[in-house]
């Protein structure tokens, strides 16, 4: 499903972030990626949701090598993923309706099509009902599913989270990494950036940590 | 929270180095269609909303746009009137001398008889003192005024038409020099001078109309970017999260191109008011002189092909003007 090869990146006047870093996840498979601040996790997130672009290496997701995606081919690719984060990033103006919707929109899908997967989305994270609700009218472990949401209504093949449980209470990490492995269950590839050495540990899946920009441990 | 159980597990096909593009949403062609078109319905109606849900800035911003625009059709306008005006006058080449006023009818009937025997002259006609009073009476609307006067001010007239032969300016002018020479004479003036010194006025005034158009043109064009580009810094956080979900640029673009649009059009249907208030102030006035011209002066208002002009070229300028600062700003904001 994802495959690094040989992957390298420097941002201009530093040291390689990232060094010789290899690895492939695979169809349905969840993995942790960790490791201490400035060790290169959010750099490697960025390279594969296309927001950077490798130095050296190959990045391939769902067949698709990155090296031949032009600038204007990056939407296209970004729609294969759903983003999580731990500040959900959600659109405080709009209803949770509308931005779970926002994926299926851009994608141009029909309105009848848009509410029947809007709803069976928010359906999944126990939303159902919220639809005309504010995000800021709702609690922080829900507004996360919101975020899951809206990952998932376009039903992409990799999910990607970063501090997705940050900022949530144990039960609520639990109960959204939860949610993580019935994704997993359907053959959703998820990778899961985290501080959270306990959560990682109860959860026994692959760890992928990064040390100084290098895969010390897979 | 429910079990997942129709998530898609779909095969997907080897490893392909080429990109491929998958920008085909589910559904038929017909409903892809259909939400393609409620997509630009949709940014169409709710720019519109947008602009009516901050009614300050936007009246600020279309009151600036629509006061260039109005200055610049404003002065058209009044242009293309003037040029109506000078274009009725036909280039005559006659000749008014105005007599010294110490000459006497007679005297000004025997110097008309002499005039008339110079073979360049076709024509001549005497005005008297009582005629140009009673014309200038039926016509000036200060008959009684005048009739206060206790002399007539006037001067004796003496119309000259030159031959027709006589065309070149050089023999013309010459004419008017011997004019100017004679002793009767206080003041000779050829109309075809003041046809053409008026119409090389207007030639300047029109030349000035259209680099002023095109110096507010430009003005409309940089205010509708900078709006926009203000309007995309209050909505980054949109734009970076419709980017994260996958959002091409020319869907981000469009809700902010529609909302160039609705400024350039108000804009200039608020300058067409403008404009045309102004006219119908200018008409009683203008029409009251045009009647003591003996004229049959109209005020010549927007015709309709110039109506779709002028709402056309705002609203051209204000899309362009977006769409450039779109081009380059909206490339700039990367999600994180």
């Amino acid at each position: 499903m994802l495959k690094f090869e040989n992957v390298f990146k420097r941002y201009s006047g530093t040291n390689d972030v990232l060094k010789n870093v290899s690895f492939h996840l695979r169809r349905g498979e969840i993995a942790f990626l960790t490791g201490h601040s400035g060790a290169g996790k959010s750099t490697l997130l960025k390279l594969i949701g296309l927001m950077e672009r490798t130095t050296r290496g190959e990045i391939i997701l769902d067949g698709q090598s990155y090296t031949a995606v032009k600038e204007r081919h990056v939407p296209y690719i970004r729609r294969k993923m759903g983003f999580i984060y731990q500040d959900y990033k959600l659109l405080q103006d709009r209803t949770v309706f509308d931005n779970v919707a926002l994926p299926l929109v851009i994608e141009g899908y029909g309105h009848q099509e848009v509410a029947r997967r809007v709803r069976a989305a928010l359906d999944k994270v126990g939303l159902l009902g919220k639809e005309k609700h504010f995000p800021l009218g709702l609690s922080g472990g829900e507004q996360q599913r919101v975020g899951i949401a809206r990952a998932v209504v376009n039903k992409p093949p990799f999910i990607i989270a970063d501090e997705p449980t940050g900022n949530l209470d144990p039960e609520l990490s639990a109960e959204i990494m939860m949610l993580f492995e019935q994704f997993q269950n359907v053959g959703v590839t998820i990778l899961i950036a985290s501080h959270d050495i306990s959560l990682i540990e109860r959860m026994r899946h692959r760890v992928l940590r990064l040390d100084h920009g290098q895969l010390a441990a897979n | 929270m429910k079990q997942i159980d129709n998530y898609p597990r779909k095969q997907k096909p080897p490893v392909k180095q080429d990109v491929k593009l998958n920008t085909k949403a589910g559904g038929s062609f017909a409903d892809r269609l259909k939400a393609y078109r409620d997509q630009h319905a949709q940014s169409l109606f709710s720019s519109l909303g947008r602009l009516f849900a901050a009614p300050f800035t936007t009246t600020m911003t279309i009151s600036v746009m629509a006061l260039a625009i109005a200055l610049a059709s404003g002065f058209y306008l009044v242009v293309i009137n003037l040029q109506q005006l000078t274009s009725g006058l036909e280039a005559s080449n006659q000749i008014s001398l105005f007599l010294r006023d110490e000459i006497s009818e007679a005297h000004a009937k025997k110097y008309a008889e002499t005039i008339s025997k110079n073979p360049n002259v076709q024509d001549v006609n005497v005005v008297t003192k009582q005629q140009a009073m009673n014309e200038f009476k039926r016509f000036s609307g200060f008959g009684e005024a005048i009739e206060v006067l206790e002399k007539n001010p006037l001067p004796i007239v003496i119309e000259v038409l030159p031959k027709d032969a006589l065309t070149s300016k050089q023999a013309l002018t010459g004419l008017l020099e011997d004019f100017k020479k004679s002793t009767e004479v206080d003041f000779a003036q050829m109309d075809l001078a003041w046809v053409e010194r008026l119409q090389s006025m207007v030639r300047t005034a029109r030349l000035a109309a259209i680099s002023l158009a095109i110096l507010l043109g430009m003005a409309v064009f940089f205010i509708a970017g900078n709006t926009i580009r203000l309007e995309i810094h209050d909505r980054r956080q949109e734009i970076v999260i419709a980017k994260l979900v996958g959002a091409t640029n020319s869907f981000i673009q469009r809700p902010f191109l529609y909302t160039g649009f609705w400024i350039g059009f108000l804009s200039g249907v608020a300058a067409w008011f403008i404009v045309t208030a102004m006219m119908l102030i200018l008409r009683p006035s203008v029409e009251n002189l045009s009647g003591l011209y003996e004229g049959s002066f109209h005020l010549l208002f927007f015709s309709y092909l110039e109506t779709l002009a002028l709402l056309g070229a705002s609203t051209l300028l204000a899309v362009v003007g977006s769409w450039l600062v779109l081009h380059f700003q909206i490339r700039r904001l990367q999600p994180e």
